[in-house]
C-alpha cells in the first residue's frame, strides 16, 4: 500500500458534557487516521457520538481530551478565532438541511467562505463561485434563489460553497437525509466523482446503502469505535441509480 | 472580514428587509427631525426676542427711583420722589458715554376727543426721548426745545390713540385733544412699533413736552425716572457705571442706600434669553426622548433579526467568520440604519423647521452646530444600541446555531 499523507489524525479523543448533574461523556477515546484521498464514512446510531466527531473534527467544538491533527496542524490548543480560520481555510460543511442564505442566488451562496478570506476581489470571488458551481453541475441556475431549486440542487449547491476555498477535507453531515432515494443516489455520485478529483470526503450518516458508496466505514457506538472496514467493492452510485425504477 | 464586505453585507440584509428597515428608520428620522425642529424653533424666538429688544434700543438705560420705606411701607420702585431734573442735568452735563438722556413724568387717564374718549398714558419727555426709543414719526414734527422753555401744550401721539379718538381718514394734526381736562394740541403722530415682548401696546402713548405734564398737569417736582441712550452698544456698561457715579455723587450714596436704579437693556437681554433657553431646553429634552424611543427601536428589530438568522450566524461562523466578523456585520447594520435615518431626519427637520416658519411666522433658524450634534448623537444611538444585540450574536455557539429551528 502507497504511503499516503495522513489529513485527519486523532488520537484518544474524549468529549464530555455536563448536563445538569450529571456528566454524560459522548466520545470515550477514539483513534482513527484518514488519508489523503480517502472518502469515508463514519456511521451509527443517535446517541453513538458520531454527531459530536464530526463537530470536533469540523472544528466547532473542541475535545476534552486527546489530540487531534488536522493536516498537520494539533487544534486542541487553538482559540477560537484560530479555529474560525482553519474551518476558512481547510474545512468544506455539508449540511443535512443544506442552511442556504434565502432570497440570495447561488453565486453569492457558494462565495460566502471567501468573504472571510483576507485579500480575495470580489470579481475572484465570482470567478471561483462560477468554478465550484460548474463543478456540481448548476452552471444553468448561477443566479437562481434557493427557493427555485430543487432539494437536489440546493444540495449541490451547498457542496459548491463548501469545495469553493479548496479545502482539504470536506465533512458531510447527513448531507442525503432530506433527499429523496433517487436525489440522494445523485449526491453520492457527485461526492464519488469529488473523491476521485483526489477530495478528501468524511461523511456522516446511519444509512448502510450510502455508507457502501464510500471506501471505508467507521462505526461508532457509545462513543467508541465498534468497527471500521474497508469496502473491497466500492458500490457505484451511478450505477444503482440506474437500476432504480423510473417513477414518472 | 474586510469593511467594503462588510457593507455589502449590511446592505443585503437591508434591501431583504426594506419596509421592516424603514419602519424602524422611521422612529430615527422622527427623533432627529424633530430635534433639528425644536432647537430651530428656539433659536429662532431666541433670536426673535432679541432682536424686538434692541429695536427698542440695546443701548438704552433706564433710572428708576430705588424702592424706599415710606413709614415702614415698602413702595413700588416708581412711585418715589427721590430723583429730580438735577439728576437728569448731572447726566447731562458729566456722562462722557451718553449721548442723549431725557427726564420721564407719566400720568393715565381718560383722553378725550369731540365725543370719543380712550384710556391712555402721558409722558411728559425731551425731544431726545425719540431718539433713545429709536421711535419715528410718522407724519407732523416732535416738539422741541422752544415748546418745553414754554411749557407748550402740544403732543405728539401713538396710532392706537389715532385710532381710537379720530374717524377713519380724519387727519389728527391740528386738532385738540383733552387729557385730565388739559387741552393738548396735536403736532405729530409716531410711526407704529407695535407690541412689545412683553405684550404692551407701544403704540397707546401721548408724548408731551416735559414741563407742561409735569407743572401743568402734575404739579410736581420730582421725575419717575430717567432714561438716557449709551453712545455706542459697546459702551453701554461703562455708561451704566459713570451714571451710577454721577447719581452716587448727586445723592450722596455708597451703592448701598441708592435711591435710584439702573438697568441697561443688556440685563433684560440676558434675562430673555436665559428664558428661551430653558424653553429651548425643555423642547429638545422632549424631543430627545423620542429620538432615545428610536434607538430602542432599532434594538428591537436588530434582536429580532439576530433571532430570525440564528441559523444564517451558525453557518457564517462554520465557514469561517469570527465572533468579532459576526459583531461587525450587526453593527453595521444597526449604524446603517441610524445613520441613514439620522440624514434623512436632517432633511426631515430643516424642511418642517421652514414649513412652520412659512404656515405660522414662527420665526425658526437652523444652526450647523444643531445638525452636527444630532446627527453624531444618531449614530452614537447606532452603536449604543446595535451593540448589544449584535454581541449576542457574535457570542452564538455555531454548533447550536446551526441546529437552530
Amino acid at each position: 500500500m502507497e504511503e499516503k499523507k495522513p489529513i485527519i489524525r486523532i488520537q484518544n479523543l474524549c468529549k464530555e458534557f455536563i448536563v445538569g448533574d450529571e456528566v454524560v461523556r459522548a466520545l470515550k477515546g477514539v483513534s482513527f487516521d484518514i488519508f489523503e484521498g480517502e472518502f469515508v464514512t463514519i456511521m451509527g446510531t443517535s446517541g453513538s457520538g458520531k454527531s459530536t466527531m464530526l463537530n470536533i473534527l469540523g472544528c466547532l467544538d473542541k475535545p476534552t481530551k486527546g489530540s487531534y491533527e488536522l493536516d498537520s496542524v494539533e487544534t486542541a490548543s487553538l482559540s477560537k478565532d484560530d479555529l474560525a480560520k482553519i474551518r476558512n481555510n481547510k474545512i468544506g460543511f455539508v449540511f443535512q438541511s443544506y442552511n442556504l442564505l434565502p432570497r440570495t442566488t447561488c453565486i453569492e451562496n457558494a462565495e460566502l467562505p471567501l468573504f472571510y478570506h483576507q485579500g480575495i476581489s470580489s470579481a475572484e470571488r465570482q470567478q471561483r463561485a462560477i468554478e465550484a458551481l460548474n463543478l456540481v453541475g448548476l452552471q444553468q441556475r448561477l443566479l437562481h434563489t434557493p427557493n427555485q431549486l430543487s432539494g437536489g440542487q440546493q444540495q449541490r449547491v451547498a457542496i459548491a460553497r463548501a469545495l469553493v476555498n479548496d479545502p482539504v477535507v470536506i465533512f458531510a453531515d447527513e448531507a442525503t437525509g432530506n433527499l429523496d432515494t433517487r436525489m440522494s443516489y445523485e449526491i453520492m455520485g457527485l461526492f464519488q466523482d469529488l473523491n476521485k478529483q483526489g477530495k478528501t470526503i468524511v461523511f456522516v450518516t446511519h444509512e448502510p446503502d450510502i455508507a457502501k458508496m464510500s471506501k471505508r466505514t467507521i462505526t461508532l457506538r457509545d462513543g467508541l469505535v465498534i468497527s471500521d472496514e474497508i469496502h473491497e467493492h466500492q458500490v457505484d452510485a451511478k450505477e444503482e441509480l440506474a437500476k432504480l425504477p423510473l417513477t414518472d | 472580514m474586510v469593511f467594503s464586505n462588510l457593507t455589502k453585507v449590511a446592505w443585503k440584509a437591508i434591501i431583504l428587509n426594506k419596509l421592516r428597515t424603514f419602519l424602524t428608520m422611521l422612529g430615527i428620522i422622527i427623533g432627529v427631525g424633530s430635534v433639528i425642529t425644536m432647537l430651530a424653533i428656539g433659536e429662532g424666538s431666541k433670536q426673535s426676542i432679541k432682536s424686538q429688544i434692541s429695536q427698542m434700543g440695546s443701548n438704552m438705560i433706564t433710572i428708576r427711583a430705588g424702592s424706599e420705606r415710606i413709614g415702614g411701607v415698602r413702595v413700588d420702585d416708581g412711585s418715589q420722589r427721590s430723583m429730580t431734573i438735577k439728576d437728569v442735568e448731572a447726566i447731562q452735563k458729566n456722562a462722557k458715554n451718553i449721548e442723549y438722556v431725557s427726564p420721564i413724568v407719566q400720568s393715565s387717564g381718560q383722553t378725550i376727543h369731540e365725543s370719543s374718549n380712550w384710556p391712555s398714558s402721558i409722558y411728559g419727555v425731551y425731544p431726545e426721548y425719540l431718539s433713545i426709543k429709536k421711535m419715528e414719526l410718522k407724519s407732523g414734527s416732535m416738539f422741541t426745545e422752544r415748546h418745553i422753555n414754554q411749557s407748550a401744550k402740544v403732543a405728539v401721539i401713538g396710532q392706537t390713540v389715532v385710532d381710537n379718538l379720530f374717524k377713519e381718514n380724519e387727519n389728527p394734526i391740528g386738532q385738540t385733544i383733552r387729557f385730565k381736562n388739559t387741552p393738548f394740541q396735536i403736532i405729530g403722530v409716531l410711526e407704529s412699533k407695535g407690541e412689545n415682548t412683553f405684550g404692551q401696546d407701544q403704540d397707546n402713548v401721548i408724548l408731551a413736552p416735559f414741563s407742561t405734564v409735569q407743572k401743568r398737569l402734575l404739579s410736581i417736582n420730582y421725575v419717575n425716572s430717567i432714561v438716557a441712550s449709551a453712545k455706542d452698544e459697546s459702551v453701554a456698561e461703562q455708561a451704566v457705571d459713570e451714571v451710577t457715579e454721577i447719581l452716587q455723587k448727586v445723592h450722596k450714596s455708597n451703592g448701598e442706600n441708592d435711591p435710584f436704579r439702573i438697568m441697561s437693556m443688556e440685563e433684560l437681554l440676558t434675562t430673555a434669553s436665559s428664558t428661551t433657553d430653558i424653553l429651548t431646553t425643555l423642547l429638545v429634552a422632549i424631543a430627545g426622548i423620542s429620538l432615545l424611543i428610536g434607538g430602542i427601536g432599532i434594538m428591537n428589530i436588530m434582536y429580532v433579526s439576530v433571532k430570525e438568522r440564528t441559523r444564517e450566524i451558525g453557518l457564517r461562523m462554520a465557514v469561517g467568520a469570527r465572533s468579532k466578523d459576526i459583531l461587525l456585520q450587526f453593527l453595521t447594520e444597526a449604524i446603517f440604519i441610524s445613520v441613514t435615518g439620522g440624514l434623512i431626519g436632517v432633511v426631515v427637520g430643516i424642511s418642517a423647521a421652514k414649513i412652520i416658519t412659512i404656515f405660522t411666522q414662527w420665526p425658526t433658524i437652523i444652526t450647523v452646530s444643531s445638525l452636527i450634534i444630532s446627527f453624531f448623537v444618531c449614530a452614537v444611538t447606532g452603536i449604543f444600541f446595535g451593540w448589544y444585540p449584535a454581541k449576542k450574536a457574535a457570542n452564538l455557539d455555531p454548533i447550536v446555531a446551526l441546529r437552530y429551528e
